[in-house]
């Protein structure tokens, strides 16, 4: 079943020239992770305020096609149901947390108060997803005290509580470092476990290339390329798209190079190492 | 000495939080250092007890001899100049030349000095295209660029970078690396804070690890990512190519691509 459809759109800010994200078809199933790659200023961010419909409902100007969540037009959504279906984390750690919550518990609660979930129904919930994600050292701590890593698991914890099928993370880990990077990604598996369909935009295309099912690559507004994981991340054209390869399509390229072409360009760490073995025999 | 030198340096913040314990370091005119360590391990206290934005507790901090106990942060500021972690603490002008050149007119250069020093500190940044934008307009990753023209354009014999690799993309890390080149042919002290593994063994020798408040390790990228104990203390990661290397079980301690490829085409 199709999640969310994009067809022929294009959009543009108010008071810009130019358009921000020019025509753009894809059809999104439901439960896929899929990943946006490409340079800075190539409309990754605005893509996000599309799929998650604040593209038209907050954001004005020009919106030329169509844009569907659940088979719905994004324009007759509700904008408050749009916020309980699609959940969405912020780039930067420091804008992530309310500020208006003296406890790390009250925080994740904050969404589900604002639903007006009954008392008793609220607490089962944070505890569960505070078991869920290791947070029971944090939960009396104030969320402004915490660190970039911390605060980006609480802000995961506050999504998960709220159970939205569908997930938009705008670089979540541009900030951490590498541990608290392990730690966000295995909370994304875990919600990919769930069956949530996630959008992750994200610059480490190693990390990509483990946890997509599906990548685009936009490029001036555009997309330029999209496909399955291993077939776009495996193209030496990305490098022209302002966008890295993964060390593994890299290494298995210079080992092509090099007169030891391995079975295929593959693109996770341990593709590579099972390949390598096969054909080096180390 | 032309150096920054900390001796046995402490910090405390006034509530008594310590973030730094016995920090000893030299760093020379010229080198060029990065420091990585986990969140919270100490790395921007300790860059700032090096432009006297923090004064030790206890210890010294010297630049090229002065102790930054005597000095005021302004004095300081002509020898090392500081690229805060987020942009948006350093800036406040309405637009980005005027920005970049506030600080020139404050220092009473004459016109043709402040005008070929934007122009140097612009073009090494690549940020020609936003001269005139509003710097809150421009994005996120580009804004570090305006903020670390701000502080090329000082010219001072050091630069702290922090955490500039953060949100930047295959150009943008680019444009730091031949950056960091480019000063270090000036005979420019450049020190790099960065989570970003894969930028450490590309571009730097010198490593310095911080874990829990100390400097634990002060070695070359090769050693330091060979380490299990420093990458265990300090909660590090190897480059994805030590790593293959490491699961291969293969010798030579690698860390880059080519000295993979090397040792399997034998």
């Amino acid at each position: 079943m199709n999640c969310i459809s994009v067809k022929n759109v294009s959009y543009k800010y108010p008071y810009t020239e130019g358009f921000a994200l020019k025509e753009l078809n894809y059809e999104f199933e439901k439960g896929k992770c899929y990943g946006i790659i490409g340079a800075n200023g190539s409309g990754k961010t605005t893509f996000c305020n599309l799929l998650r419909g604040m593209i038209p409902h907050f954001f004005e100007g020009e919106l030329t096609g169509d844009v569907f969540i659940e088979e719905t037009d994004v324009r007759n959504w509700d904008s408050n149901l749009l916020s309980t279906k699609i959940g969405y984390i912020f780039q930067n750690p420091f804008t992530q947390i309310s500020g208006i919550k003296e406890t790390v518990f009250e925080e994740i609660a904050l969404g589900l108060e604002n639903l007006g979930m009954e008392k008793e129904a609220l607490i089962d919930r944070v505890i569960e997803v505070v078991k869920l994600l290791k947070l029971e050292q944090l939960i009396k701590k104030n969320p402004n005290n915490l660190s970039g890593g911390q605060k980006q698991r609480v802000a995961f914890a506050s999504i998960i509580a709220m159970n939205n099928d569908i997930i938009v993370i705008d670089e979540p880990t541009s900030q951490l470092d590498p541990e608290s990077t392990a730690e966000i990604f295995s909370i994304i598996n875990l919600l990919r476990n769930q069956g949530k369909t996630i959008f992750l935009v994200e610059h480490k295309v190693d990390l990509i290339a483990e946890y997509s099912d599906e990548v685009i690559v936009l490029k001036d507004g555009q997309i330029t390329l999209s496909g399955s994981t291993q077939e776009v991340l495996s193209n030496m054209d990305l490098l022209q798209m302002g966008v890295m390869l993964p060390q593994a399509s890299m290494l298995s390229y210079d080992m092509q190079k090099a007169n030891k072409q391995l079975d295929s360009i593959a693109i996770t760490k341990s593709q590579v190492i099972e390949q390598i073995k096969q054909r080096v025999g180390v | 000495m032309e150096a920054i030198e900390l001796k046995n340096v402490s910090f405390a913040y006034p509530d008594g939080h310590v973030a730094n314990e016995e920090l000893n370091l030299i760093i020379q005119k010229g080198e060029r250092v990065a420091i990585v360590g986990q969140n919270g391990a100490g790395k921007t206290t300790a860059v700032k007890l090096m432009n006297g934005l923090n004064k030790p507790t206890s210890g010294d901090v010297l630049i090229n001899g002065m102790n930054t106990k005597t000095q005021t942060t302004a004095q300081i500021s002509a020898y090392v100049g500081y690229v805060f972690q987020n942009p948006d603490d350093q800036i406040f002008n309405s637009n980005v030349q005027k920005e970049i050149e506030y600080m020139l007119h404050y220092l009473k250069l004459n016109p043709q000095e402040i005008k070929r020093r934007v122009s140097r500190a612009v073009e090494m940044t690549g940020i020609e295209g936003y001269l005139h934008m509003n710097p809150f307009d421009v994005p996120y990753s580009t804004r570090k660029f305006v903020t670390i023209a701000m502080v090329l354009a000082l010219e001072t014999p050091y630069i702290i970078l922090d955490e500039p690799t953060a949100g930047q993309d295959l150009h943008g890390i680019k444009t730091l690396s031949n950056l960091l080149d480019r000063l270090q042919d000036e005979g420019k002290c450049v020190i790099t804070i960065t989570h970003d593994m894969e930028f450490v063994a590309d571009n730097f020798t010198r490593v310095v690890t911080m874990a829990n408040k100390r400097i634990i390790a002060d070695d070359s990228a090769r050693n330091i990512f060979w380490s299990k104990e420093i990458i265990t203390e300090a909660r590090l990661k190897k480059p994805q190519i030590g790593e293959i290397s490491e699961e291969l079980g293969l010798d030579g301690n690698i860390i880059f691509r080519h000295e993979l490829v090397e040792l399997l085409k034998r």
